[in-house]
């Protein structure tokens, strides 16, 4: 196999505080602190852990919208976290992203036709009006949009159709891989499911890579087919789906998982309550990041800070319950049933 | 209270609102009820009226542009013929509320701690000291760590779950006996939700209080609900107990929601799932709509949907449905 299309190597984004009376910088934002993953062409992997811990920063990291503190961003085998804007400019035409809310990103003064023709002129891929005519329609069609959407103004449409303009135009643009940053999240469930089912049939007729960004595992487990669990701008854990969905070893996933209401009633799971809140990215916690809310911490996890390993095959875990000789304890891991 | 008479009674619940373009039937002729201690889960997708009903409950409703008509008994009073000045003396005591967002219920210039004591001064007539007293019980009750600390700060001071168990201190601190909860933990995470849903479940056992809860989430719903009712477009479709109705939906429009909502270890089992869409979208409500308000959506319609709207029948025992085609169970023995 070839190099994968998308390698983050040690990816570092801290944000830093200015105070005080000279304006110098206080402190920082661990926002991102050393997270590691690749995408293949046609997968998804999915980022996901609770709000604030970093998984935006990576998407936006990738996408060079800001330089980053330290690591590297390699597409298809090239280095784009160091290039100039103009060097960037076509690589950037291979990744494109899909937001949460289309309709900030959607140009209220620009028809939906222009809105999906400013990609395919900026780069350059139509080769006469025809062609672009041409594009124009078959992106349309490929998201089902009604040929009719093309003359009007994005504020005429339900935010489910918004979402699907801005898929149009991340397509349009002919991308290896879209990021969508909480893509569906906003959106009520009957036109969720349109948009998700839309998603993936355009992954498989397209091969798209997807970085799905998302806090809703239900539909992360439905779309993926990796996930990386976040947390304190770490992964935590990264696997397959079955494994990260069926057996958690991390026991922040499992609480994640746990706290997930199922629309099924009187089912009688256990519930792993973590306490508290997450602690705040400026002031991290000493040794393992979660060990001020994790049900098992023990002495070293407040000391040690607990590296991401290979847990089993294409399993990686962070947490000193996981290290060679204390596999038996690994069992504590709470699944679902 | 009799077991007979219900806590709350809403009897043809019509909220409407004028706009430019129309009038809004934001709220179209909803009948609920709620007994003493239960919960009631309203659910249905964004716009469909639940934040209009839960606002008309408690008459916060902007009047005008909006109208509200029918009855609303609680306790036996129709609030809608009470003064402002009396409906003033209800709200936050026997009927009290959480939003969403507390950020916008929470005022921010006031401290925790007087926002605390005044509900309490306000409905208790106590004096400043219990007050101050009550006020870190509460705190307590709710499970906010360094509770005497906390009174002297500002809601902005606090994280989303921190404010919305305030916001339930609040709501909670003059023992009411119904609380309406609009979407309480939807801006949550969910390892927060989990936390709040338990905060409100282990309070409702022992305060007594009876909870309208409003969500889109059908997992929340099936989590702390005992009864359901589906809205869709300002109408109530479905009701029933919530087992039933998760085991045997009755509207298509409800079957059309449990089938859309991707559940977690489906994907395991099959591979190939696909989730049920429903084609279309929720209908303009500045269109008065003949007939059935989902006919537009449904893979059942016929000619009868589109001419008469369907009645809320009795589908099965304690599940009523308004759909012209769904099934009717016969009685158990
Ligand atoms: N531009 C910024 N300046 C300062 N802090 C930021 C900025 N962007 C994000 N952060 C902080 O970085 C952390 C990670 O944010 P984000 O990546 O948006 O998280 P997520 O998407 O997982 O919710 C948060 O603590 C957030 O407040
Ligand atoms: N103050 C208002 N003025 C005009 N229309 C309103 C007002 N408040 C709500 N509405 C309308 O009432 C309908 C129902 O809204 P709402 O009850 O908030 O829905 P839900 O809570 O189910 O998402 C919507 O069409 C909304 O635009
Ligand atoms: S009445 Fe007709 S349109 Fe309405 S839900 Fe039933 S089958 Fe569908
Ligand atoms: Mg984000
Ligand atoms: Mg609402």
């Amino acid at each position: 196999m070839s190099r994968p299309l998308l390698e983050v190597n040690d990816l570092k984004k801290y944000f830093p505080i200015k105070g005080g009376l000279l304006g110098g910088i206080k402190a920082q934002v661990h926002a991102v602190d050393g997270v590691s993953f690749h995408v293949s062409r046609g997968e998804t992997l999915s980022l996901v852990g609770e709000s604030g811990c970093g998984k935006s920063t990576v998407g936006r990291a990738i996408l060079g919208l800001f330089d980053i503190t330290a690591g590297q961003v390699v597409l298809d085998g090239k280095r784009i976290d160091q290039l100039s804007a103009r060097v960037l400019r076509p690589l950037r035409r291979r990744m494109q992203v899909v937001f949460q809310d289309p309709f900030s990103s959607l140009n209220p003064r620009m028809k939906v036709r222009d809105i999906i023709a400013e990609p395919v002129r900026n780069f350059g891929l139509a080769t006469s009006k025809a062609d672009l005519e041409h594009k124009i329609r078959a992106v349309a069609e490929l998201v089902r949009l009604p040929q009719d959407a093309l003359g009007r103004w994005p504020h005429e449409f339900s935010g489910g159709q918004r979402q699907r303009i801005g898929i149009a135009r991340a397509l349009a643009a002919e991308p290896d891989l879209i990021i969508c940053d909480e893509a569906v999240s906003a959106l009520d469930v009957s036109v969720k499911a349109q948009i998700v089912n839309l998603l993936q049939e355009l992954q498989k007729q397209l091969g798209l890579a997807l970085l799905f960004i998302s806090h809703d595992l239900a539909v992360v487990e439905h779309m993926t087919h990796r996930v990386a669990v976040m947390y304190l701008g770490r992964i935590v854990e990264m696997a397959p789906k079955r494994e990260i969905f069926a057996a958690p070893r991390h026991p922040y996933t499992s609480a994640l998982l746990s706290a997930v209401p199922v629309p099924e009633p009187a089912t009688d799971r256990r519930r792993v309550v973590l306490k508290g809140d997450v602690p705040s990215p400026i002031n991290l916690p000493s040794g393992c990041r979660f060990h001020t809310r994790c049900p098992y911490a023990f002495d070293r996890c407040r000391v040690e800070d607990p590296e991401l390993r290979l847990s089993d095959k294409d399993h990686f875990v962070a947490c000193h319950l996981q290290q060679p000789g204390l596999a038996g304890v690994a069992g504590v891991a709470v699944g679902q049933d | 209270m009799p077991d007979s008479l219900p806590l709350l009674e809403v009897v043809d619940l019509q909220t409407h609102f004028r706009t430019p373009d129309g009038i809004n039937r934001a709220v179209d002729g909803v009948s609920f009820t709620v007994k003493a201690g239960e919960t009631l889960a309203v659910v249905g997708e964004s716009g469909c009226g639940k934040s209009v009903t839960a606002m008309s409950l408690l008459r916060l409703v902007p009047e005008p542009p909006g109208k509200i008509a029918g009855r609303i008994l609680f306790q036996g009073r129709d609030l809608l013929a009470l003064t402002e000045r009396e409906m003033k003396a209800i709200r936050g005591k026997e009927l009290s509320m959480i939003f969403q967002e507390p950020m916008t219920s929470l005022n921010p210039v006031l401290t925790i701690g007087f926002q605390l004591r005044e509900t309490l001064r306000l409905h208790e007539k106590v004096d400043r000291r219990t007050a101050e007293r009550r006020a870190i019980e509460l705190l307590d009750l709710v499970g906010i760590p360094e509770s005497r600390r906390r009174m002297s700060e500002y809601p902005h001071q606090l994280s989303g779950g921190m404010r919305q168990r305030v916001m339930i201190a609040i709501a909670l601190a003059c023992s009411p006996k119904l609380l309406i909860a609009d979407e309480p933990t939807t801006a949550l995470d969910v390892t927060i939700q989990a936390q709040i849903l338990d905060l409100m479940t282990d309070l409702k056992r022992r305060i007594g209080a009876a909870i309208v809860l409003i969500t889109h989430d059908l997992g929340v719903v099936a989590e702390v609900a005992e009864r359901v009712m589906v809205m869709y477009a300002g109408r109530k479709v479905e009701e029933a107990p919530v087992a039933d109705l998760f085991r045997a939906p009755k509207h298509p429009y409800t079957q059309g929601l449990l089938g859309a909502v991707p559940r977690l270890g489906a994907s395991l089992l099959d591979a190939e799932s696909k989730l049920l869409e429903i084609p279309g979208v929720v209908p303009s409500l500045k269109q008065r709509i003949v007939g059935c308000v989902f006919a537009g959506r449904c893979p059942h319609a016929t000619d009868i949907c589109r001419e008469a709207m369907p009645a809320l029948d009795v589908k099965a025992p304690n599940h009523i449905a308004a759909c012209h085609h769904a099934a009717t169970e016969p009685a158990a023995a």
